[in-house]
């Protein structure tokens, strides 16, 4: 099983060098996870310093001769350092993302497989429930789960990874209904093999190349939804730096005249779902099954 | 001779939704074939597309089920086993698929592939299994050290010979082979063909050769059984069959097969018309609509598979001696 | 008569040349010589048989002349083809249109993917008559029924209403060729026309070209991977090997007297109806990967009679008798010992 990876990754490695989106999504999404993950050394200053120095309130940043020192874009409202928010906001934001599409994975995965290969009534009955859930918008329907559950980032990632298992289920079922016609799956029949043995080892191995293309388009919109939720009020909760948050505690200084503090975070959210949008993008046309003999 | 695999009234039948009057549609993929396989012969079953060779080879191994009828292997009915009864017999049955490509998972080294039925069987340790993979990679002309590779690294008749080794790892008796030349180039063709030849000798393996090759038939098969929509129209032992071709159908078959020698350039009449659809087959016979010989009876009476001289069967009107009539259907 | 025969071959008009074409592929994996250096001739009303396995080149070949080699990342990166005179490689798209379709038409494998689904059969046939002829509507559609009729689809009037999906294989692939016929084109290309199709539907399809050529005047190119089927239609035939023509003659020469290995072991490798063998003979090794091709001849290391030369050495396509072509150091070298034993005696 070990050298299966290997060859695959040797593949794909070699199919992304001629795919220069994909490799620009790439390097966003690497510089991404490298801050979130040594925020604390990069980051020129506490994310939440206590006591809040206020005086430093919505200070300009390198660009403007009232700068402070060491808080090169500048404060908030609450007098933090906005690049330091920035940089463990990232860590906050994908943490957010992966789990929330980690949930939706398992969900989706289990409920799509078992459509797919089984069919019949449970394939009618998860379908169903799949059609009801996509007929709510997907923030609304996130929404209406975080009320349920609570207000906090920990209800808010559930939330969006219950919003997400639809799609998930429904792209899973598709890879499986195509796998399951395959030959090497009818000669596991002649076999012998159980059924839990051919949707282990042949079924999900072979269904999966989809789903890691749309994780990572949805790790995007997971990001924008959980940033959204925050900006409701309804996700992260103050004084945790996330993005969402950071843009609805300051957008409505914009008008007076400090736009930085709404601005970075802005654009945090922009690269980083434009990097995993591109890498998705380009991993789908790199797996594409059309694409391969 | 000693019979391995005979089949009864063996049926097939796809539903295909419901027409407007609420009545269920089938396509007949199999109607009602009776014939035998006997111990250590070579059976080649042939028909155009859509003739139901290959839902007949699929439905005595049970990959199908069927819709009526019973398959005997060994003289045991296996048509109405359990699932846990039926992995017993599983083993001493195999299928070879026609595309090279499809029949492998992409994902598995070829190791893992041809060990897999001893280990869904439980047949030997680990090590022993890996022993026996290596065995049969020898006897089916791969190298022992291919044994970690991906099925995309070979071609297709190096694939074909996985699937002809995975098909021989737990030791079976009965092998379906699917078309199991067809997709391959010519030159390789003659590998694999004459390698499904030694090894049927040296194994004494049963096979239901499924093609539509007659060609490939003629060199490889002992008897051949011709197929028309869902039925099987002749029977015969190879000689008898080709020298002696009696069915309408079968001569046609023949006679359309491209000779390649320029000397034998068709002049005479072919067969014309399309096979008609086995949703709604033709009422009598069902040649009847192509058959140049067709009378009044052809249209209104299907005729039956019967014994002439020879193991010789034909199910046609225009044959009415049979050796023994006591026979109806099954062909001995 | 073998001489009046090849006399007659040589007066009659060439209207097909095709001179050391090569066309590419240029992949991330490499180039792909898919064709490499292919010359041979097309005369009027003869059948030209193109015969190899998967990846010799035979369709790249036909699809080069018709101009349609997808590009990027395929291209035709050297050679000339000279059709009715005029060399077709160094023509504008706009005229090479003009002649796809009318003069030069095409028939696939699968005549289900080469018509559109969406169109009824009549309106296709009908759009191309308009787009080549110049009539309107009405006699468009007058005179597809009239080819309809004539590649023996039965009730006409209603089938021409019919989708593509609504016909059978074999009606599917009468209508492309009548479609390919609409337009009386001068030469017909027929790729792999029939391996989609049944035996007794394929014998029909195969009778049907052969007719319509007596009775349309045109040459047909037609490529296979069956030699019976080769045997059956063809007049001259070249077989291709790795992008190559290692052999080209005429049909009974090829079947009678083949002097290359690959076609000797390809014509002795087939299961064959009239003749009953215990074993098949076969070639061994496996068809070569374009992307590694084996140094010098790309055969040798399938060929029993390789030798040193033929490792290092690509050899000529050298002209053994009356267009009898080999591509092979040992032809040359048996004729060359042949000559010197003469003297020597």
């Amino acid at each position: 099983m070990k050298r299966t990876r290997e060859t695959k990754t040797h593949e794909l490695v070699r199919r992304l060098k001629y795919n220069k989106s994909a490799v620009f999504g790439l390097a966003i999404v690497v510089i991404l996870i490298l801050c979130a993950i040594f925020a604390n050394y990069i980051a020129p200053n506490s994310p939440t310093p206590s006591p809040p120095e206020l005086f430093k309130a919505l200070k300009p940043g390198f660009w403007s001769e009232d700068k402070v020192e060491g808080m090169p874009l500048g404060a908030d409202a609450m007098g933090r350092c906005i690049l330091s928010r920035i940089l463990y906001g990232a860590r906050v934001s994908l943490t957010a993302g992966f789990v929330a599409v980690g949930i939706a994975m398992i969900l989706g995965i289990t409920f799509g497989t078992l459509s797919g290969y089984y069919g019949g009534w449970v394939d009618a009955l998860i379908m169903r429930i799949v059609d009801i859930m996509f007929a709510f918008p997907a923030l609304l329907l996130a929404i209406v789960i975080v009320t349920v559950l609570g207000q906090g980032l920990d209800k808010a990632m559930i939330a969006i990874g219950i919003v997400y298992t639809p799609q998930m289920a429904r792209i899973i079922r598709s890879s499986v209904l195509y796998i399951k016609e395959m030959e090497y799956i009818e000669v596991q029949k002649a076999i012998g093999s159980s059924d839990a043995r051919i949707i282990f080892r042949h079924v999900l191995p072979n269904s999966i190349a989809p789903v890691i293309v749309y994780g990572t388009l949805m790790l995007a919109s997971a990001i924008l939804d959980c940033a959204a939720l925050g900006f409701l009020g309804l996700g992260a909760q103050p004084p945790t730096p996330e993005w969402g948050a950071m843009l609805s505690k300051s957008y409505s200084y914009i008008v007076s005249g400090a736009w930085w503090a709404a601005t970075f975070p802005g654009i945090a959210i922009l690269f980083s779902v434009i990097g995993l949008n591109l890498l998705g993008d380009g991993l789908r046309d790199i797996l594409d099954p059309r694409l391969k003999t | 001779m000693e019979k391995l695999v005979e089949v009864k009234n063996l049926k097939k039948w796809f539903w295909i939704g419901k027409s407007p009057l609420g009545k269920k549609k089938a396509v007949r993929a199999v109607d009602d074939v009776s014939f035998y396989v006997g111990k250590k012969e070579v059976l080649g079953l042939v028909g155009e597309s859509g003739c139901g060779k290959t839902t007949c080879g699929k439905t005595i191994l049970r990959i199908l089920d069927p819709t009526e009828g019973q398959v005997y292997f060994n003289g045991q009915e296996i048509t109405h086993l359990r699932k846990k009864e039926m992995i017993m017999v599983r083993r001493k049955m195999m299928i070879i698929y026609q595309d090279p490509f499809g029949s492998l998972d992409p994902r598995m080294t070829i190791g893992s592939t041809i060990a897999e039925p001893m280990e869904v069987h439980k047949i030997g340790s680990k090590k022993e299994q890996e022993e026996r993979v290596i065995e049969i990679m020898e006897k089916v002309g791969l190298l022992p050290d291919q044994i970690n590779r991906y099925p995309h690294e070979f071609s297709g008749g190096q694939r074909q010979r996985i699937g002809i080794a995975r098909a021989l790892a737990t030791g079976p008796e009965f092998i379906v082979a699917d078309e199991c030349v067809s997709a391959l180039d010519v030159s390789i063709q003659a590998q694999i063909i004459n390698l499904l030849q030694d090894l049927q000798k040296e194994f004494g393996l049963t096979i239901l050769f499924v093609a539509h090759d007659l060609s490939v038939i003629k060199h490889i098969c002992d008897r051949v059984a011709v197929m028309y929509l869902g039925k099987i129209v002749e029977a015969a032992p190879k000689r008898e069959l080709f020298n002696d071709p009696k069915h309408p159908y079968t001569q046609a078959l023949l006679s359309a097969i491209p000779i390649p020698d320029p000397k034998f350039r068709k002049k005479g009449q072919i067969l014309m018309g399309d096979v008609p659809s086995p949703v709604n087959p033709p009422s009598g016979c069902r040649f009847h609509t192509r058959c140049s010989y067709v009378k009044t009876i052809c249209r209104e009476e299907e005729p039956e598979l019967k014994c002439f001289e020879n193991n010789h069967y034909v199910a046609c009107h225009l044959f009415s001696n049979p050796v023994d009539t006591n026979l109806s259907g099954s062909a001995r | 008569m073998m001489y009046h025969q090849d006399k007659a071959r040589r007066d009659m008009k060439t209207l097909l040349e095709i001179k050391n074409l090569k066309t590419h592929f240029f992949t991330h994996e490499g180039t792909v010589k898919a064709v490499d250096g292919v010359s041979f001739k097309i005369n009027q009303g003869e059948t030209l048989g193109i015969v190899g396995e998967s990846g010799s080149g035979k369709s790249v070949t036909a699809l080069s002349v018709m101009r349609l080699i997808p590009h990027p990342p395929g291209k035709i990166v050297g050679g000339e083809i000279y059709f009715e005179g005029k060399d077709l490689l160094k023509l504008e798209d706009k005229e090479i249109r003009k002649i796809r379709g009318k003069k030069i038409s095409m028939i696939f494998q699968e005549p289900m993917t080469s018509l559109d689904p969406v169109f009824t059969v009549g309106y296709e046939i009908g759009e191309v008559i308009q787009l080549h002829q110049g009539l309107n509507k009405k006699e468009a559609r007058k005179k597809a029924i009239e080819i309809l009729k004539i590649v023996g689809i039965p009730d006409v009037e209603k089938r021409i209403d019919n989708y593509p999906h609504e016909l059978s294989g074999g009606m599917r692939q009468r209508v492309m060729i009548a479609m390919a016929l609409s337009c009386n084109p001068t030469l017909l290309i027929a790729d792999e026309p029939t391996t989609a199709l049944d035996v007794t539907i394929q014998a029909q399809i195969l009778r049907l070209i052969n007719e319509l050529k007596g009775e349309f005047g045109a040459s047909v190119m037609l490529i296979t991977h069956d030699l019976g089927i080769i045997a059956e239609m063809c007049d001259n035939v070249a077989v291709m090997y790795a992008g190559h023509i290692v052999e080209y003659t005429d049909i009974y020469t090829l079947f009678n007297h083949p002097l290359h290995p690959y076609t000797k072991g390809l014509s002795k490798s087939i299961p064959r109806m009239n003749i009953e063998v215990e074993h098949l003979d076969t070639i061994p090794g496996i068809v070569p990967n374009l992307l590694d091709l084996p140094s010098g001849c790309p055969f040798h290391p399938r060929c029993d009679f390789s030798f040193k030369r033929c490792v290092e050495e690509m050899p000529e396509l050298i002209e053994i008798e009356n267009s009898h072509l080999v591509k092979c150091h040992l032809v040359k070298k048996r004729i060359r010992s042949k000559k010197v034993e003469w003297k020597n005696w």
